[in-house]
């Protein structure tokens, strides 16, 4: 467990630390009544309110479309489920910046609405709302559909029997079982949209700005750091406190409820208006989650012979240094590197939450464990800009080093990495460990022998998800990135910051480059788990 | 050769292994009797080294183990449900503890091989775990326990969730096999069935504390109290007070045995104890219910303002529910309990 707490204490708590002292303090004193300066400044509070009624209304919007979506996959049995639901979490492990440029195609300037019928939606408050309800989709289905698909139907044919209407007995039964999960998966979605970067930095233009991109900008353009220690501080607390209700949700969530085998629950459709629901369901994906992307990669081929991946190779104007192709080789090899420091610390942070303590040593590791989930949530920025401004200087110079970027992406892809290995190895039963060791292993052989083979898999989903993680990150990476070795995303989202047909198409072809690396590490990663489960189906 | 002095176990203040002293010689079974929670379990636990002891010590042949870590103890200890590894077949099973112990893998083949033989599962080498049945799957479990020979076996529930011929049937091999291998096992049940069947000595726990140790047939013909009567199923327990050659009771009169010490006791009369007789003869009771057992009938016998009587009669003579009959005593069935009298 120490190198664990040693790494999040010297690049999150650290970093932190130096934030809030660079906000706070000025001239060795600190000075508390910045916050209110900062936070009395007519723009900075409509950022606040921007941020979050836009990621009420996300939630909002996201929820209304999803829960159908959660009861078809629920309850429904129709054909190329499998394949759906394969499709429905592609955009949850897409690079914000994908997305963003992939609903800049749909909705933009010069964009397939645009050609049709003359919309643009990309000065309008929708793109956002939109772009961010193809992010959660996944999230609401996965949630809740989960644990409706788990759901004992009989519970509702008893209240049936009992003299309730088909809407009573799902408003009386089922809903209040859910009702903890739709929290939770909200929750989750306002923390994602309330957090968002990516996405606004490419289709808020000028007008919209949430805190996230309002630090970047304070930071990058105007160069006002301790304005940016301040909203840091701001959403901080906010995200804080989003997790912890979400922690009460989760553990709410987990009381005496009924399940039974997902499997056994789902039945074909039947009458008219159960079609029409898997069919409306069903359209809102294509509309929303595949049209987008398929728009990408048209976009991306509008130049005759590939032109805009034939202009990827050349190093043209001064945007870069090197051809952004490099980006790809860039991303690949940081993404290696952070996803070997994410499974080191998630891993050795997972075994030692495995252990069942009590007292007050229980206390410190549960602690932990929430600990561990604050990057997750506290936004990718805060952490790039704490190691802005924390490991460019003695004691802990790392500013031309390489692994900088790794450290960041990592730091993000640890809570991914210790959620995946953490139930697996709470699942092991504890007396097979016994078992090895009166049978002459060693602590080192027991893990070795006992714990390794059973968590070989999620070792690689959790691989798979952190390497996922750190190809797609952005918030993070471009405050460190340097200029001459730029990730996927950070090449990108500056083609994008220029005019011009050729950076424009450039863009949607480095996005599709970056879509299509991160669906294959996906296809991988869906391909484990269903061997995962059926692994698991045929032990019984 | 296993010694446990004053071991004490507590569980957030509450004693589970309280001062627990126990001898175990060379090539001994001894059982360790007792209800859920009495402690047992734990107190393998702690022989293994897996459960750490509050106070008092454990030896292995002369060796202090305290401090000693569970994989270098030697000693083998069969789960209660087994823990088999799932992801090994049948022979990674029985031969991980020869890996473990660094054996060259040929020395593992011959081994495994020849345990699996032992058990009674010839060529079952290749077979995956989950295919097993119950039986089997403890079959392989003791063999995988036997392969390291360990100094000390330990059996926690070894036939527990079995079904009941089947473990009247391998109680019967395990006393066999264990005698022809002359090892030293120490087990704990809570059937006394099977705990008498296999072993050369029961001990039997109460609330982490021993409450009597001696052979199966002692602890049988004289329960040291009334919790140990009563947990072998004796139900016929009473609190009298003896004067001369006989005890008042509830159920009147008893004959005792003669040197029974006078005043206050605590009575056993066993069902084989209670003749029944007509009812002028004898102490008049109501049956209220009769069980057949296969060799007798259990009659339970209401004798007004008493409790309840269990007599044990031969098939033919067990009266109907509802007649009327008198029961006398039987001197030799009376045992004089220590510990204090109960309800």
């Amino acid at each position: 467990m120490a190198v664990p707490v040693a790494f999040f204490g010297v690049f999150f708590a650290y970093p932190v630390a130096a934030i809030t002292a660079r906000g706070l303090k000025a001239d060795g004193v600190w000075r508390f009544g910045r916050i209110a300066d900062v936070l009395g400044q007519s723009d900075i509070r409509h950022v606040l309110w921007f941020t979050t009624w836009q990621a009420l209304a996300s939630t909002a919007l996201t929820l209304l479309v999803a829960l159908p979506g959660a009861y078809v996959f629920a309850r429904f049995e129709f054909r190329g489920k499998q394949i759906l639901r394969a499709v429905v979490t592609v955009p949850f492990v897409l690079p914000t910046v994908v997305v963003g440029t992939a609903f800049l195609a749909l909705l933009g300037r010069g964009g397939l609405l645009d050609e049709l019928w003359g919309v643009r939606l990309d000065t309008t408050v929708w793109a956002i709302l939109l772009a961010h309800v193809f992010f959660n989709y996944a999230v609401v289905v996965r949630t809740v559909g989960g644990l409706w698909s788990q759901l004992d139907p009989r519970q509702e044919e008893a209240a049936r029997v009992l003299g309730a209407s088909p809407f009573a007995a799902w408003r009386r039964v089922t809903l209040p079982a859910l009702g903890p999960a739709v929290a939770a998966a909200a929750l989750m979605v306002f923390l994602f949209t309330f957090t968002s970067f990516g996405v606004v930095q490419i289709l808020g233009g000028p007008t919209f700005s949430t805190l996230e991109v309002e630090i970047y900008r304070q930071t990058s353009e105007i160069f006002d750091l301790s304005t940016a220690a301040v909203l840091t501080l701001v959403q901080f607390a906010a995200v804080g406190a989003i997790l912890a209700v979400h922690a009460r949700t989760v553990r709410r969530r987990e009381t005496a409820l009924r399940l039974v085998d997902a499997g056994a629950t789902a039945r074909r459709p039947r009458g008219a208006g159960q079609w029409a629901l898997l069919a409306g369901v069903l359209g809102s994906i294509a509309v929303l989650l595949v049209l987008p992307l398929a728009v990408l990669v048209e976009r991306s081929l509008d130049a005759p012979g590939f032109g805009y991946y034939k202009a990827l190779t050349r190093n043209e104007g001064s945007l870069f240094l090197v051809p952004p192709i490099d980006a790809v080789g860039n991303s690949l090899r940081y993404a290696f590197a952070a996803t070997a420091i994410a499974l080191l610390i998630g891993g050795l942070a997972a075994a030692a939450l495995t252990r069942r303590d009590t007292g007050r040593l229980g206390r410190l590791v549960r602690g932990f464990d929430a600990l561990l989930m604050l990057p997750l949530g506290v936004s990718a920025v805060t952490v790039g800009f704490g190691f802005l401004i924390a490991l460019d200087e003695p004691p802990l110079d790392l500013r031309s080093s390489w692994i900088l970027v790794p450290l960041a992406q990592a730091l993000v892809g640890v809570p991914f990495v210790v959620r995946t290995m953490l139930p697996v190895l709470r699942a092991v039963d504890g007396r097979l460990r016994e078992a090895a060791a009166v049978l002459g292993a060693s602590p080192w052989r027991v893990w070795r022998e006992v714990d390794l083979p059973m968590v070989r898999r999620a070792l690689l989903i959790a691989a798979g998800f952190a390497f996922a993680v750190s190809l797609g990150e952005f918030g993070a990476t471009v405050f460190i990135a340097r200029p001459d070795n730029p990730t996927l995303p950070v090449a990108v989202a500056r083609l994008l910051g220029r005019a011009g047909d050729l950076n424009y198409g450039q863009a949607m072809a480095l996005s599709t480059i970056l879509m299509l690396v991160c669906a294959v590490a996906l296809l991988v990663l869906e391909r484990l788990r269903t061997d995962l489960r059926s692994d698991r189906t045929g032990e019984f | 050769m296993l010694k446990l002095d004053g071991a004490t176990v507590r569980f957030g203040g509450r004693a589970v292994l309280d001062d627990v002293g126990l001898d175990v010689a060379e090539h001994e079974i001894v059982c360790v009797l007792g209800p859920s929670g009495s402690g047992k379990s734990t107190l393998l636990r702690a022989v293994a080294g897996l459960q750490h002891l509050d106070d008092g010590r454990v030896f292995l042949d002369g060796r202090d183990l305290d401090g000693v870590p569970a994989h270098k103890r030697g000693v083998g200890l069969m789960f209660q449900d087994h823990q088999l590894f799932p992801q090994r077949d049948v022979a990674g099973n029985v031969a991980f503890g020869l890996r473990m112990h660094g054996e060259s893998k040929q020395r593992q083949t011959v081994r495994v091989g020849e345990l699996l033989a032992l058990v009674g599962l010839p060529g079952a080498q290749g077979r995956a775990v989950a295919s097993l049945s119950g039986g089997e799957q403890q079959r392989v479990a003791l063999a995988r326990a036997l392969a390291p020979r360990p100094r000390l076996l330990m059996l926690d529930e070894p036939l527990g969730q079995l079904d009941r011929s089947l473990r009247e049937r391998l109680v019967v091999e395990l006393r066999e096999l264990f005698g022809e291998l002359g090892t030293t096992v120490l087990a704990v049940t809570h059937d006394q069935g099977e705990a008498f069947a296999l072993a050369d000595r029961v001990v039997v726990m109460r609330d982490g504390r021993i409450a009597q140790s001696g052979t199966p047939l002692e602890v049988w013909q004289r329960p040291a109290d009334e919790f140990v009567a009563r947990f072998l199923g004796f139900e016929n327990v009473t609190g009298a007070v003896v004067s001369g050659e006989a005890a008042d009771t509830p159920w009147g009169k008893l004959p005792v045995p003669s040197g029974t010490p006078q005043g206050e006791v605590t009575l056993l009369v066993r069902p084989a104890g209670v003749r029944l007789v007509p009812v002028a003869e004898g102490l008049p009771c109501t049956v209220a219910a009769r069980t057949f057992r296969g060799t007798h009938v259990a009659v339970q016998l209401q004798a007004e303002g008493a409790p309840r009587l269990e007599a044990a009669c031969a098939l033919r003579d067990a009266p109907e529910a509802g007649e009327e009959v008198g029961v006398v005593f039987d001197v030799g069935e009376v045992v004089v309990l220590g510990g204090a009298a109960g309800g």
